[in-house]
């Protein structure tokens, strides 16, 4: 096997690397992960005290709002079957690894577009990082993540936030390139400066596409549940997991159902507001 | 405009696209030409040493077909594209050496800018777009609001605050787009194709009401067009762009007169001239004699040029009617002068007088139509034939072509509509 190159080192220098960064970054890490593991269980604990009913025709209201009454129709109804198979906890232990998950998603990966719309170089830097995190295997990530963040939700909303963050920093990026050419030449005749141009022209025009990229990233997070299980994260996923390695058929479909069902609430919700904001078409 | 004060003055402004900037220059210097620089260099000339004043409060056209660079010329006077070389003066100050925070300055107070595409905000509501300019000023609200509808006024958008631009028509959104560039109150207007995406009767009707607003206004507008129709239409001076160079500066009558470029001579050709003829147009040279003289002279000539009658003038070529060959030579036996014998009742019309409306006079008078000017002077004659052949479109008879093309143009687009 021993070519005439020899192998390189790849794995040791990641282990070394990882083991500095645990080292180095220890406060930093532990810092990260309590205020993380805080709110996500005060999501989980704030959500828990509305009684379930209360909770499904709030967010059956905001379903008919932001979408169609055939949408809250469903929101409805998907949601008493949750709460009526007895996944109501767990689902709302997934809703809050995800809204966290997405919450961190926005925060991050906003900025980041912004900044990588406005900079050449930025970009050219960004557009790899995002590939090699959209295609690195989820798994490989996750046992770094261990290291960093123990085991439990933490490392879970974590690896959630590194799967689920490129589409927001890609179509911040793309919504803000695509505010036509003229528009922009329009804002710079008048003497904007840059920050006038980003948020009074190209961000709410951008708006629709970085919602499309927030609404893709929420269903990127949703995804991520089972394997985020696998780190000890609570929720929908963790039931689906263990039915995985009990061989529990029934029991996996029926938490598997739940998430479809939380998914498909969540997309269609988060699918119209970006577009439903402005008037008519363009 | 009393006074001519130039408010903006572009100085050798060169605009090069590409790599190899400086090493294009020089051989715009040397006299290379576009095409053999994009064969050396790569880069591609957008604007070749543009040179011109405009004058305060003067609407100047620069006028070229799509890529001879006149819109990358007029976006380099506010800088949306930086000049490679050249100097742009705003009131005597050099823009192109301007900071970022100066040239903001300028982009705020001195120049707006009307775009073909009107370039609105589609997320704004038509007041909103309008008071932009003053928004990003940190205008308080309710004096940028005050400004914004005053624009609006002007451009009879009165009511039409609250819709969206989508909600208006083309021409109702180029409304916007120049109360948005009138709402900051800058003194000059760049105007990039501002018309050129609107119908042409919708284009006709925006450009007298630019030229009315102008009455009161007073800007100094620098509007850009590829339509030679518009450029003379409203510009008080015109430049010509071919290939990123300027090839003629003037104003709309020297540019039809003495057209310097292909496209104008073409232009000028393609006018409709059967409704702009005149009688001028077509007259012949009037064969006359003096009232002084006697019959015989008159028959005489009448002889001489193989005609039957001639027309008898005054000292002062005023016409006082016609002879005819059996009179005179009845005059002559009978011994009278030519007082005696003048026919007065002589079909004349005026110069001015178009062609089609004399066709049924000229085709049923016994001797040609007599043409006068307003004092009864006679200018010429219009021979039937003459008359007939232009209507059909035969040039030959018209005496000045060049010169009829050229008058034919400029009332076409005074009158528009005649």
């Amino acid at each position: 096997m021993e070519g005439i190159i020899p192998k390189l080192p790849v794995s040791k220098w990641v282990d070394l690397f990882v083991d500095w960064l645990t080292v180095t970054f220890a406060a930093a890490f532990d810092g990260v992960s309590n205020g993380l593991e805080t709110i996500v269980e005060g999501i989980v604990t704030g959500l828990g005290y509305i009684p379930f009913y209360i909770f499904i025709i709030l967010l059956g209201l905001v379903a008919w709002k932001l979408s169609s009454k055939g949408i809250a129709l469903f929101t409805v109804i998907g949601l008493l079957l949750i709460e009526n198979l007895g996944y109501w906890e767990p689902m709302l232990e997934t809703l809050a690894l995800v809204l966290s998950a997405v919450f961190l998603s926005v925060i991050i990966g906003v900025p980041v577009g912004i900044w990588a719309s406005q900079n050449r170089t930025v970009k050219q830097i960004v557009t790899p990082v995002l590939d090699f995190m959209q295609t690195m295997p989820a798994f490989v990530y996750l046992i770094p993540a261990i290291f960093f963040f123990n085991i439990g939700i933490v490392p879970g909303v974590v690896a959630s936030v590194i799967f689920a963050v490129p589409p927001t920093i890609r179509l911040t990026i793309l919504g803000i390139h695509q505010v036509p050419a003229d528009i922009i030449e329009a804002t710079e005749s008048f003497g904007s400066t840059t920050g006038q141009r980003l948020i009074k022209v190209q961000l709410p025009l951008a708006m629709p596409t970085i919602m499309a990229g927030i609404n893709q990233s929420i269903m990127l997070a949703l995804s991520m549940v089972v394997i985020a299980s696998m780190v000890g994260a609570p929720g929908l996923g963790a039931d689906v997991y263990r039915a995985v390695t009990q061989i529990q058929i029934g029991k996996g479909f029926e938490a598997g159902l739940a998430i479809v069902v939380i998914a498909i609430v969540l997309d269609r919700i988060t699918q119209n507001i970006g577009v439903k904001k402005q008037g008519g078409n363009m | 405009m009393s006074e001519k004060n130039i408010k903006l003055s572009v100085k050798n402004v060169t605009k090069i696209f590409g790599k190899n900037p400086k090493k294009a220059i020089q051989l715009l210097k040397e006299g290379s030409s576009k095409g053999e620089i994009l064969k050396k260099t790569g880069s591609t000339v957008g604007v070749n040493q543009a040179a011109f004043d405009v004058y305060a409060g003067e609407i100047f056209v620069i006028m070229g077909l799509s890529g001879s660079g006149k819109s990358t010329l007029v976006r380099t006077i506010n800088r949306l594209i930086d000049p490679t070389a050249g100097e742009i003066l705003i009131d005597g100050k050099d823009i192109t050496k301007m900071k970022k925070d100066e040239l903001r300055d300028i982009r705020r107070k001195k120049i707006s800018m009307v775009f073909q595409k009107f370039a609105l905000f589609p997320h704004r509501t038509v007041l909103e777009n309008t008071e932009y300019g003053l928004e990003i000023q940190g205008i308080q609200k309710d004096k940028r609001k005050e400004s914004a509808i005053k624009a609006l006024k002007l451009v009879g958008l009165e009511g039409y605050e609250n819709q969206y631009p989508n909600q208006l028509s083309g021409g109702m959104q180029q409304r916007v787009g120049l109360a948005r560039a009138l709402a900051t109150d800058t003194d000059i207007l760049l105007m990039d194709e501002a018309f050129s995406a609107l119908d042409p009767l919708i284009r006709k009707d925006m450009q007298d009401e630019l030229l009315e607003l102008q009455n009161s206004m007073e800007k100094t507008i620098i509007f850009i067009t590829h339509d030679l129709d518009e450029a003379l239409r409203i510009g008080d001076r015109i430049a010509l762009m071919k290939d990123g160079e300027i090839v003629q500066i003037g104003t709309p009558e020297e540019i039809l007169m003495n057209p310097s470029n292909q496209y104008v001579e073409r232009f000028v050709e393609d006018v409709d001239l059967s409704k702009v003829l005149t009688a001028g147009h077509v007259m012949k040279r009037a064969e006359t004699v003096q009232v002084d003289k006697g019959p015989r002279v008159a028959l005489q000539l009448m002889k001489k040029l193989g005609i039957s009658s001639i027309y008898v003038v005054d000292k002062k070529q005023t016409l006082l009617g016609a002879i005819h060959a059996e009179v005179a030579k009845e005059a002559v036996e009978a011994g009278k002068g030519l007082h005696d014998i003048i026919d007065p009742n002589v079909q004349k019309v005026t110069s001015d007088t178009l062609l089609t409306d004399l066709f049924d006079q000229v085709s049923t008078a016994s001797i040609p139509v007599a043409a006068v000017d307003e004092n009864s002077r006679l200018l010429g004659i219009l021979v039937r034939g003459a008359v007939i052949g232009a209507l059909a479109g035969n040039n030959e008879t018209i005496n000045d072509i060049d010169q009829a093309r050229a008058e034919a143009a400029a009332s076409q687009l005074k009158g528009g509509n005649q």
